[in-house]
C-alpha cells in the first residue's frame, strides 16, 4: 500500500487522464504503420504487420501514458494491453483450428455420416454411427466411474483431511497421476482386463477404465481447488444451524462451487474424449456397430479419425473427408456437453444476490 | 427460458440416443465374430476383404485391428486374435508347437504371404518431373552422404533433369515399421558398401534426417516440403514424384507385376513345416523391383476351437484367392500374388484344422 | 489458505457421541476417504503394472537389450527424457503467461455480459481432439512457420537456441511446443478463471478504494489469493504437456539428438510419442523396454511435482492470501 500513498502528489485528487480518443487513435496509427512497413520490407506479410503494429502500439501507449498520467497509470495501461493481446493471440489458433475442422469436415457432415457405420463399406460413403455410439458409451462410462471417485476425493481433501498424511499423499499422487502417459493408461487397462477375464481383443469397458485413469486426476484437482475457495463463513453458518457436516457439504459447499466443478468435469471429459492411443489398445477396432460395453471391440471417434487419416485406401480424399467429419463431430459433441453442463450447473447453483 | 433450454438439451440427448441403437447399413445381428490383428500395411486391403466376406456370409463379423505387426503377433501368441497380420514371418526361435495359446498343444503356426506391395521412393522437387536413382545413390542420400540435389551422383543418372542447388531433406519413418525393415534390407542387399547397417524395423540412429510418423506422415512431410525425399507404400504416394530404381542398368517403377515377381524368385526359409510359406526375399534377382513389402497372415495349423478354424479357413482362403487378391489390388493398390503362389497358399489353408 | 483448520475433523477421528444424525457423517466421511484410498490403489496398480512389464528391460543384460531391444537402456531413454521435459518447458513458457492473461481478461477486463461466452470460446479449444491438433500442426502450422524459422535462423542465429541447419519442413520441437501450448491453454485458463472469479469481492473493492489502479488491484488482491490455484492449474497443464502423445507424434520430427536448438530437423523425441510410435511393431523385450520408458516418464512427473510442491510450500509463508 505504501507505493500508492507515496506516488500521489499531496493535495491532488485526480491525475491527468489521456483523452478517450488517444488510445484508439494510437491503435489505428500503429496498424497503419505495421501494414506500411510490412508492405515495404516484408512483402506484405500480414503476420509481420500485426506483430509490428502491436509492438508499436504498446510502446506508443506507454510513452503517452507516462507523459500525461504518470508511471502507475502507464503500468495499468501496459497490463491491460498485454492482457487483451494475450486474449487476441489465443483466438488465432482457435480460429485457425476451428476453420480447418469446419471447412474440411463439412464435406462429409451429412445424413449418411450419422446413419451408417463402416460395415461392408469400402472407399466412398459410409458413416460413423458405430464410432459415435462407442465414444458416447465409453466416455459416459468413464465419467460415471471418475466423477464420483474424483469428487468424493476432492471433498475428502478439502473438507476432511486438513493436514493428515493420507490427504498429503493423495494430493501428491493425484498430481503424479496427471502425468501418466495416455498409452500407458491403455496398456494398463488392457493388462488388467487380461488378468481378470483372460486374452481378449478389447471391449468398451476396458476403454472406460483407461480413460478413467486419465480423467480422475483432472476431476480431483479442479474440484479440490474450487471446494477450498468456498468461504468458510458459509460452512460455519450451516454448522451453527445444527446441520450435520455431510449435509453441509452436499447442500452448501458443493452447490456453491458447482459451476466450477461442472466446468472441471467437462474439461476432464474433453481431455479424454479425444484420446486415441489408449482406446485403440483397450477398446479395440471394428467397422461394425456394437452396443455392448462388455463384449467385443467397440469403435470410438478418435480411433475412427486416426485410422481414416493414417491408413487410407486408394482414394485418399474420401478417407480424409471422413476423418475431418469425424473430428468435427467430436468437437460438436464436446460443445454440446459443455452447453448441457453449464445449464445443469446454473440450475443447481445457489441463487446469489448479484 | 431456462426450462426451454433444458428441454432442448434433453431432446438433443434423446435423439442422440435414438439413432444410437442402429445403423442403416447393418441388418440382423451377427452371430459369429472372427478377430484378426496386426500390420497396418494390410489395413486398406483387409477393409475390402472384410466387406466382401461379410457380404457373402451375412452372419459373420470380421474385425481386423490395424494395431501393428508386433501387437498382432503378441495377440496371436496370447490367443486373443485368431490370426495375425505381420510384415515379417515369425522367426525360427518364435516358432514351435505349443507356443500359441489359440492353437492345440501339438500345433505350430503357419506363415502365409497374403499382401505384397512395392515401396516407392518418393520426392518433391519443383521442376523435376521424373527422377532415376540407383540403390547406391538412394543409400547415399538416406545416410546423409549426398546432401545436395545437384550432386554428381544424381546428375549422372538424370542427365536431362535441371537439378537445383538445394539441400536434400530425407524423410524416414519415426515409428518402427515393416516398411523401414524392407527398405533398409533393400539398400543393404543392393548397396552394401554404402549402407553398412543390417535391415531393421527401427531407422538406424547413425543416419539422422527428418522423421515422420507412419506412411501418411512421411507422404505428408514429403509433399508438404520442398527438396524432400522419402519412402512409402506405393499406393499411398499421392501428390509426390515417384523415382525409378535403376538396378543393373535397368530402370524399374514400383509396379505390381515387377513387385510380385520377387516371391517367385525367392526361396522359402528352410526347415519349416510342410505348408509354411515364410520367404527370405532375394532382392538381387533379375527382373524384379527390389523394394517390396511382403505381409503375412499367421494362422494355426490346428485350432483349439473348430468353429474358429472353419472361419479362418474360409476367410484366409478368400483373401489368398484370385478374387481376393484382385479385390485388394483395386482397393489398396497391392500386387496380386502369382497364380502359382495362390495355389500354394490355398493348399496351406486347406491343411488348417 | 488454511481455512478449514478451524473445523472439527470428524472424518478421520472417532466421534465422541453416537448421535444417530451423525451416522450420515460417518458414512459420507468414510466414502470420501475410501475414494481417496481408491485412487492410491489405482495408482499403485499402474505403478505395479509398469514395474512388472518394464522390469525385464530395466534389469536385462545390456547385450541382450542390444540384440533384442533398442539398445542399452539409459543411453536409449536419455534423449527422450530430455525431449519430454524440453518440449513441456517450451510449451509452458508460451502457454502460462497467455493463459493467465486470458483468464484475467475474461474475469476482470471483458464486459460482464461477454465473460461467459468468452470463457466458452476458450473452452472450445479443449474440445478439439489431439488428433486434430496433430493434423493442424503437421499440415498448416509447420508450413506457415517455415518463413519465420528461416528469419530467426538468419538474424538471431547467434543465439544457440536458433542456431543450426533450419528444418526444411518446419516440423521442429518449437512447432510441437506451440501445438502443446495451444493444447494446455484451455486447461490452465479454465481453472485459473474459476479461481480468479472466487477472489473475495471485498478484497478487490478494498484495493480499489485505496486508489489502486485495476492492475495494482490484481497484483495486490487477485494474484496472491489465486496463487495456489494457479499452481494447480499449471501442474495440470504440465501433466498434459508431458504426457501428450498423438499430437507430438504427428507434428515432431523426433530423433535421438540432445540439443537446445529448436529449429532443426534433428530433435529429441518425447517419451510418450516414442512409446506410441514404436509400440505397434514392438515385440518381446522391445515391448518391455517401451513400458520401462513409461516408468521413466512416471518418475519425471513425480520429480517435477515434488519440486513444484517444494516451491509452493516455501512461498506459502509469504503468501498474501487471507
Amino acid at each position: 500500500m505504501t507505493t500508492i500513498s507515496q506516488s500521489m502528489a499531496p493535495g491532488q485528487l485526480t491525475a491527468g487522464r489521456l483523452p478517450k480518443v488517444v488510445v484508439p487513435a494510437l491503435l489505428v496509427g500503429a496498424a497503419l504503420l505495421g501494414v506500411a512497413v510490412s508492405l515495404l520490407v516484408g512483402g506484405g506479410n500480414m503476420a509481420l504487420a500485426a506483430v509490428l503494429a502491436y509492438l508499436t502500439f504498446l510502446v506508443a501507449v506507454e510513452i503517452a501514458a507516462r507523459i500525461v498520467e504518470g508511471a502507475r497509470q502507464a503500468a495499468d495501461r501496459r497490463a491491460t494491453n498485454l492482457i487483451v493481446g494475450a486474449f487476441v493471440l489465443a483466438l488465432l489458433p482457435l480460429g485457425s483450428v476451428t476453420w480447418e475442422a469446419v471447412s474440411k469436415g463439412a464435406a462429409r457432415f451429412d445424413v449418411t455420416f450419422f446413419t451408417y457405420s463402416m460395415r461392408n463399406v469400402v472407399g466412398a460413403g459410409g458413416g460413423a454411427v458405430h464410432a459415435i455410439v462407442g465414444t458416447l458409451l465409453v466416455t459416459g462410462m468413464a465419467t460415471l466411474i471418475s466423477v464420483p471417485i474424483g469428487l468424493l476425493t476432492a471433498v475428502y481433501l478439502s473438507e476432511y483431511g486438513a493436514k493428515n498424511r493420507l490427504a498429503k499423499a493423495i494430493t501428491f499422487f493425484v498430481d503424479v497421476m496427471t502425468g501418466v502417459p495416455s498409452i500407458v493408461a491403455g496398456l494398463f487397462a488392457y493388462a488388467l482386463m487380461t488378468l481378470i477375464i483372460g486374452p481378449n481383443n478389447g471391449f468398451g469397458f476396458a476403454g472406460s477404465i483407461a480413460l478413467s485413469v486419465l480423467m480422475i486426476p483432472v476431476v480431483v484437482r479442479s474440484s479440490e481447488e474450487l471446494l477450498r475457495l468456498v468461504p468458510n463463513e458459509l460452512r460455519e453458518a450451516s454448522y451453527a444451524l445444527g446441520v450435520p457436516k455431510w449435509l453441509t457439504i452436499t447442500r452448501v459447499v458443493i452447490p456453491t462451487a458447482i459451476s466450477g466443478i461442472v466446468s472441471g468435469v467437462i474439461l476432464a471429459v474433453a481431455r479424454v474424449i479425444g484420446e486415441t492411443a489408449p482406446l485403440l489398445v483397450a477398446a479395440g477396432f471394428t467397422a461394425s456397430l456394437n452396443n455392448n460395453l462388455f463384449a467385443n471391440p467397440m469403435m470410438t471417434l478418435p480411433v475412427f479419425v486416426y485410422d481414416a487419416y493414417a491408413h487410407p485406401g486408394v482414394d485418399v480424399q474420401v478417407y480424409l473427408d471422413r476423418a475431418w467429419a469425424g473430428a468435427l463431430t467430436l468437437i460438436a459433441i464436446v460443445m454440446l456437453l459443455n452447453l448441457i453442463g453449464r445449464l445443469v450447473a446454473r440450475r443447481f447453483a445457489p441463487k446469489t444476490g448479484n | 427460458m431456462k426450462i426451454k433450454l433444458i428441454t432442448a438439451a434433453a431432446l438433443v440427448t434423446a435423439s442422440a440416443l435414438a439413432f444410437a441403437g442402429c445403423a442403416a447399413n447393418e441388418g440382423g445381428a451377427a452371430t459369429k465374430t472372427l478377430t484378426g490383428k496386426g500390420a497396418s500395411s494390410q489395413k486398406a486391403a483387409q477393409e475390402k476383404w472384410v466387406a466382401a466376406f461379410q457380404t457373402a456370409n451375412s452372419g459373420v463379423t470380421v474385425n481386423y485391428a490395424p494395431d501393428g505387426s508386433g501387437a498382432g503377433r503378441s495377440a496371436f501368441i496370447a490367443g486373443a486374435a485368431a490370426f495375425a497380420g505381420s510384415d515379417r514371418p515369425l522367426k525360427d526361435e518364435e516358432m514351435g508347437a505349443g507356443k500359441f495359446a489359440g492353437c492345440t498343444a501339438d500345433s505350430n503356426a503357419l506363415n502365409l504371404p497374403v499382401y505384397v506391395s512395392p515401396i516407392a521412393v518418393i520426392y518433391k522437387l519443383d521442376g523435376v518431373d521424373s527422377l532415376s536413382l540407383d540403390p547406391a545413390t538412394v543409400a547415399g542420400i538416406f545416410t546423409g552422404k549426398i546432401t545436395k540435389w545437384n550432386d554428381p551422383a544424381i546428375a549422372k543418372l538424370n542427365p536431362k533433369a535441371k537439378l537445383p542447388d538445394l539441400a536434400i531433406t530425407a524423410v524416414h519413418r519415426a515409428d518402427d515399421s515393416g516398411t523401414t525393415n524392407n527398405f533398409t534390407d533393400t539398400l543393404n542387399q543392393l548397396a552394401p558398401t554404402v549402407w553398412d547397417q543390417p535391415a531393421s524395423d527401427t531407422w538406424p540412429a547413425a543416419f539422422a534426417g527428418e522423421a515422420a510418423n507412419g506412411t501418411s506422415g512421411v507422404v505428408g512431410a514429403v509433399s508438404g516440403g520442398t527438396g524432400t525425399i522419402g519412402y512409402a507404400d506405393a499406393s499411398a504416394a499421392k501428390n509426390v514424384g515417384i523415382a525409378e530404381l535403376v538396378v543393373n542398368g535397368k530402370a524399374y517403377k514400383p509396379e505390381a507385376a515387377a513387385a510380385a515377381a520377387i516371391l517367385d524368385a525367392s526361396k522359402v526359409i528352410p526347415g519349416r513345416a510342410a505348408n509354411d510359406l515364410a520367404y527370405k526375399l532375394d532382392r538381387t534377382s533379375e527382373g524384379v523391383y527390389p523394394a517390396v513389402l511382403v505381409s503375412y497372415a499367421i494362422v494355426c495349423q490346428t485350432y483349439k476351437d473348430s468353429a474358429t478354424a472353419s472361419l479362418v479357413k474360409s476367410y484366409v482362403g478368400y483373401i489368398a484367392s484370385a478374387e481376393g487378391q484382385q479385390a485388394a489390388a483395386t482397393a489398396a493398390g497391392s500386387a496380386p500374388l502369382s497364380a502359382d503362389l495362390q495355389a500354394k497358399v490355398k493348399a496351406a489353408v486347406d491343411s488348417i484344422k | 489458505m488454511s481455512t478449514t483448520s478451524a473445523l472439527p475433523d470428524t472424518g478421520t477421528s472417532p466421534l465422541p457421541t453416537v448421535d444417530p444424525r451423525r451416522v450420515g457423517d460417518r458414512v459420507f466421511g468414510g466414502l470420501a476417504a475410501g475414494s481417496g484410498i481408491m485412487i492410491l490403489v489405482i495408482l499403485a496398480m499402474v505403478a505395479a503394472f509398469l514395474l512388472v512389464q518394464g522390469g525385464p528391460a530395466l534389469f536385462a543384460d545390456p547385450a541382450k537389450l542390444a540384440s533384442q531391444g533398442y539398445g542399452e537402456f539409459a543411453s536409449w531413454v536419455a534423449p527422450y527424457a530430455f525431449g519430454t521435459v524440453w518440449a513441456a518447458v517450451l510449451a509452458l513458457a508460451m502457454a502460462v503467461p497467455v493463459a493467465i492473461g486470458i483468464a484475467l481478461f475474461i474475469t476482470h477486463y471483458a464486459p460482464r455480459r461477454m465473460a461467459a461466452p468468452l470463457g466458452y470460446l476458450i473452452d472450445l479449444l479443449a474440445a478439439v481432439p489431439s488428433v486434430v491438433f496433430g493434423l493442424w500442426g503437421a499440415d498448416l502450422l509447420s508450413r506457415s512457420v517455415r518463413g519465420l524459422y528461416g528469419w530467426l535462423n538468419d538474424n538471431l542465429g547467434f543465439i544457440p537456441l536458433f542456431s543450426g541447419q533450419v528444418s526444411g519442413t518446419g516440423r521442429t520441437i518449437l512447432t510441437a511446443a506451440v501445438v502443446l501450448a495451444v493444447m494446455v491453454l484451455p486447461i490452465i485458463t479454465s481453472l485459473s478463471r474459476e479461481v480468479f472469479l472466487q477472489t473475495p469481492r471485498l478484497h478487490e473493492e478494498a484495493a480499489l478504494a485505496l486508489g489502486a489502479t485495476r492492475w495494482e488491484m490484481i497484483k495486490m488482491a487477485v494474484l496472491p489469493f489465486a496463487r495456489p490455484g494457479l499452481v494447480a492449474a499449471i501442474m495440470l497443464g504440465l501433466g498434459r504437456a508431458l504426457g501428450e502423445t498423438m499430437a507430438v507424434t504427428m507434428v515432431l520430427s523426433g530423433g535421438k539428438n540432445i540439443t537446445f536448438q529448436v529449429l532443426t530437423s534433428d530433435n529429441p523425441n518425447t517419451i510418450a510419442a516414442t512409446i506410441a510410435q514404436n509400440f505397434p511393431e514392438a515385440f518381446g523385450l522391445k515391448t518391455n523396454q517401451l513400458i520401462a520408458a513409461g516408468l521413466v516418464l512416471f518418475a519425471i512427473t513425480l520429480a517435477v511435482n515434488t519440486v513444484a510442491r517444494w516451491i509452493v510450500s516455501r512461498r506459502a509463508e509469504y503468501s498474501g492470501a487471507n
